[in-house]
């Protein structure tokens, strides 16, 4: 099993991602939760969502404590919030940043495996909106090596629409950009 | 078959139930019920639902709109949480008594005060006893199959009583997961159509809700007792049939590892998945650990907890709801009545946990195990605990 | 009158019977009862409007009377009469 803890401020569609994630895992054939924290939450604050996915059925409905993977959507919390706490030895973290994977490493005071993609710049250029919540994805992707960026194109269709082509664009730049320090 | 996909729960449920073809909703949004309402309501504005959704001011009128709509021979449906259900408490054995089989999700949520949004179960404890059907879901897949088997269950001759299904709040409504969804098809082969026991109609007019004075108040609580034990004839029977129609069974008490089992816990809800996990990591320690799960809060399942329960030395009943100043959690005071009269009982603890959302992880699971098996002289069966309080 | 058993009892105790309740003589709670006097009577028909019990009921010829099995005595007919052509007086 796969947990991973998102990062992100209320407005910038972490929960949004966290659903797609999990919709396409489960038509993928396999299993997955996807959550929010649970509780209130208003527009800029800090919000964190959650992502289970497995092979075989998910019992555990406790919070995510120890997660695999932790993915930044906005950079700027890093320092704000502990995005590093409980996570596994040998886990990784992605960061939407310009920055590089080296930089974040020291700015996070972190010795394992560092991901970074500029995922806002890509949303922009692609979307023209700064919002990199599916930009991310295919980040994620290419990090854990879930599934590939093909299992996103039904859902990320029927919730987008029209607009679907190019978040699977940018989703696809995300998966090709990432920088990885091991 | 039904199709293999992902959804939010409460999104979910709406789909389930607009396969009931319902005649009409009425819902007022609340915290974390409000997804089934937005969904509901969603699907009638586009038109793939035929049927009447009631915006209402309160869930005051909620229940009370779903009451006039199933005394009309509506199909009727409603769903709340915590606030809004105490809200409609006084509706509630109003429904009941007028044996009117309205359906429910209550998206369990912690009862003020203080405010909180989360789950527990202080909402549904309060209305143990108004004369309602209540069963509880463990996960996404039962929220669903329950829902569809609660219009069955209400509406079958023999009960004509109103149904609420249990959901917890967040763990379960606000969960993206996997379902399988039945088809239009098995839903309308399984689900036949309402047929009323009487309906409000000006050609043909009866009165429901009539007076009743003390020459047959008593008369009138016994014959509703006597409904509500004996629905369980029915949801037997129409567990039985979901079973043979999608192989999915259902039981008033369910039970995982617990024949050999020397130390047992007892969950309600979402509890029980995670509990499982702790199961087996007791077991793979050599701890004869099991499980018992309460699916059928009322009528309340005797002879099936007797038997789930009665071989083990030890049992830890988990509570979910308070009862200040009582005898411990109400699941706890109930099992214990259960059992007063049999000679061979287990010594039962009580953990109260899980309060307005306070997670519970695998790891508090396997404490409380530890905790019982350490207290050798039972010192403390037949106590209460809040489990994970900071003294 | 024979009270049933709770076996006996309809389903959600639903009275199917319409107007069952006019079986039901609430006249036998009267203590008073409202005399008309029509030579004061203008007609008006306001004891009819205000009854409480619906019993008051106007003849051919105009003038109104009570249904004694379900006039309760209550006076409210009287105490309305403005031209005063009700009169309460003691039963029996």
């Amino acid at each position: 099993m796969i947990e991973v803890r998102w990062h992100g401020r209320g407005g910038q569609g972490a929960v949004t991602s966290v659903e797609l994630l999990a919709v396409s895992a489960i038509a993928a054939g396999k299993y997955a939760q996807g959550f929010p924290s649970f509780g209130p939450e208003r527009r800029g604050a800090p919000v964190a969502a959650f992502t289970r996915i497995d092979d075989k059925k998910i019992n555990v409905r406790s919070g995510i404590y120890e997660p695999d993977i932790v993915l930044v959507l906005d950079s700027s919390l890093i320092g704000l919030v502990n995005v590093v706490d409980g996570l596994k030895p040998g886990g990784k973290i992605i960061v939407n940043t310009h920055k590089t994977p080296e930089e974040i490493r020291k700015d996070l005071n972190f010795n394992g495996s560092v991901a970074t993609v500029d995922g806002t710049g890509i949303a922009r250029q692609e979307m023209g909106v700064p919002i990199a919540n599916t930009t991310m994805i295919g980040a994620l992707l290419k990090v854990t090596g879930i599934m590939g960026l093909e299992a996103m194109k039904e859902s990320v269709e029927h919730r987008f629409g029209r607009l679907a082509q190019k978040n699977l664009n940018a989703m696809k730049r995300a998966y090709d950009e990432i920088k990885i320090i091991n | 078959m039904g199709k293999r996909v992902g959804l939010e729960v409460t999104v979910a449920v709406a789909e389930a139930v607009a396969l009931c073809r319902i005649d009409m909703a009425g819902v007022y949004p609340i915290t974390p019920q409000s997804h089934i309402a937005e969904h509901l309501s969603t699907l009638v504005a586009d038109g793939k639902l035929d049927a009447e959704f009631m915006t209402v001011e309160s869930e005051h009128s909620a229940m009370s709109a779903v009451i006039g709509a199933s005394g009309a021979g509506a199909r009727s449906y409603t769903a709340t949480s915590s606030q809004g259900l105490m809200l409609m408490h006084e509706l509630l054995p109003i429904a009941s008594a007028m044996r009117l089989p309205i359906t429910m999700a209550i998206a369990n949520r912690a009862v003020s005060g203080p405010l909180n949004i989360l789950n527990d179960h202080s909402d549904i404890m309060p209305q143990r006893d108004a004369g309602w059907i209540v069963v509880f879901a463990e996960n996404g897949q039962e929220a669903i199959d329950l829902s569809i088997q609660a219009f069955k269950i209400a509406e079958h001759k023999d009960v004509m009583l109103p149904v609420s299904v249990n959901i917890d709040g967040f763990q379960l409504t606000h969960m993206v997961e996997p379902v399988e969804m039945p088809t239009q098809e098995d839903v309308d082969q399984f689900l036949p159509p309402f047929v009323p026991h009487a309906t409000l109609h000006p050609a043909r007019p009866v009165t429901m809700g009539a007076f009743a004075m003390s020459d047959y108040f008593t008369e009138i609580m016994k014959a509703k007792d006597e409904a509500v034990k004996n629905s369980k004839k029915v949801i037997l029977a129409v567990w039985d049939e979901w079973a043979k129609m999608f192989d999915r069974s259902y039981k008033p008490v369910e039970t995982y590892k617990a024949d050999d089992a020397d130390f047992l816990i007892l969950t309600m809800g979402s509890m029980g998945e995670t509990a499982q996990l702790a199961i087996d990591e007791l077991r793979v320690k050599g701890v004869k650990a099991g499980l018992v799960k309460l699916r059928l809060w009322r009528p309340f399942p005797f002879a099936e907890i007797k038997a789930a329960i009665k071989n083990a030395k030890k049992l830890i009943v988990t509570d979910r709801a308070v009862s200040f100043g009582g005898p411990g959690g109400p699941v706890f005071s109930e099992i214990k009545s259960a059992l007063y009269a049999e000679t061979r009982r287990p010594a039962i603890y009580n953990y109260i946990y899980g309060l307005g959302g306070r997670d519970v992880t695998v790891h508090d699971f396997v404490g409380m195990f530890e905790k019982i098996i350490a207290d050798t002289g039972n010192v403390a069966a037949d106590t209460y605990e809040f489990w994970g309080v900071r003294e | 009158m024979t009270l049933k058993s709770w076996k006996e009892l309809p389903i959600g105790c639903v009275v199917s019977e319409p107007g069952s309740a006019s079986e039901y003589h609430t006249g036998s709670w009267r203590s008073q009862r409202p005399i008309w006097h029509d030579a004061k009577c203008i007609k008006c028909g306001i004891c009819y409007v205000f009854c409480p019990e619906g019993c008051v009921q106007q003849g051919e010829d105009g003038f109104f009377k009570a249904n004694m099995d379900y006039c309760k005595g209550c006076g409210i007919c009287a105490h309305e009469c403005w031209p005063c052509a009700i009169k309460m007086v003691e039963e029996g």
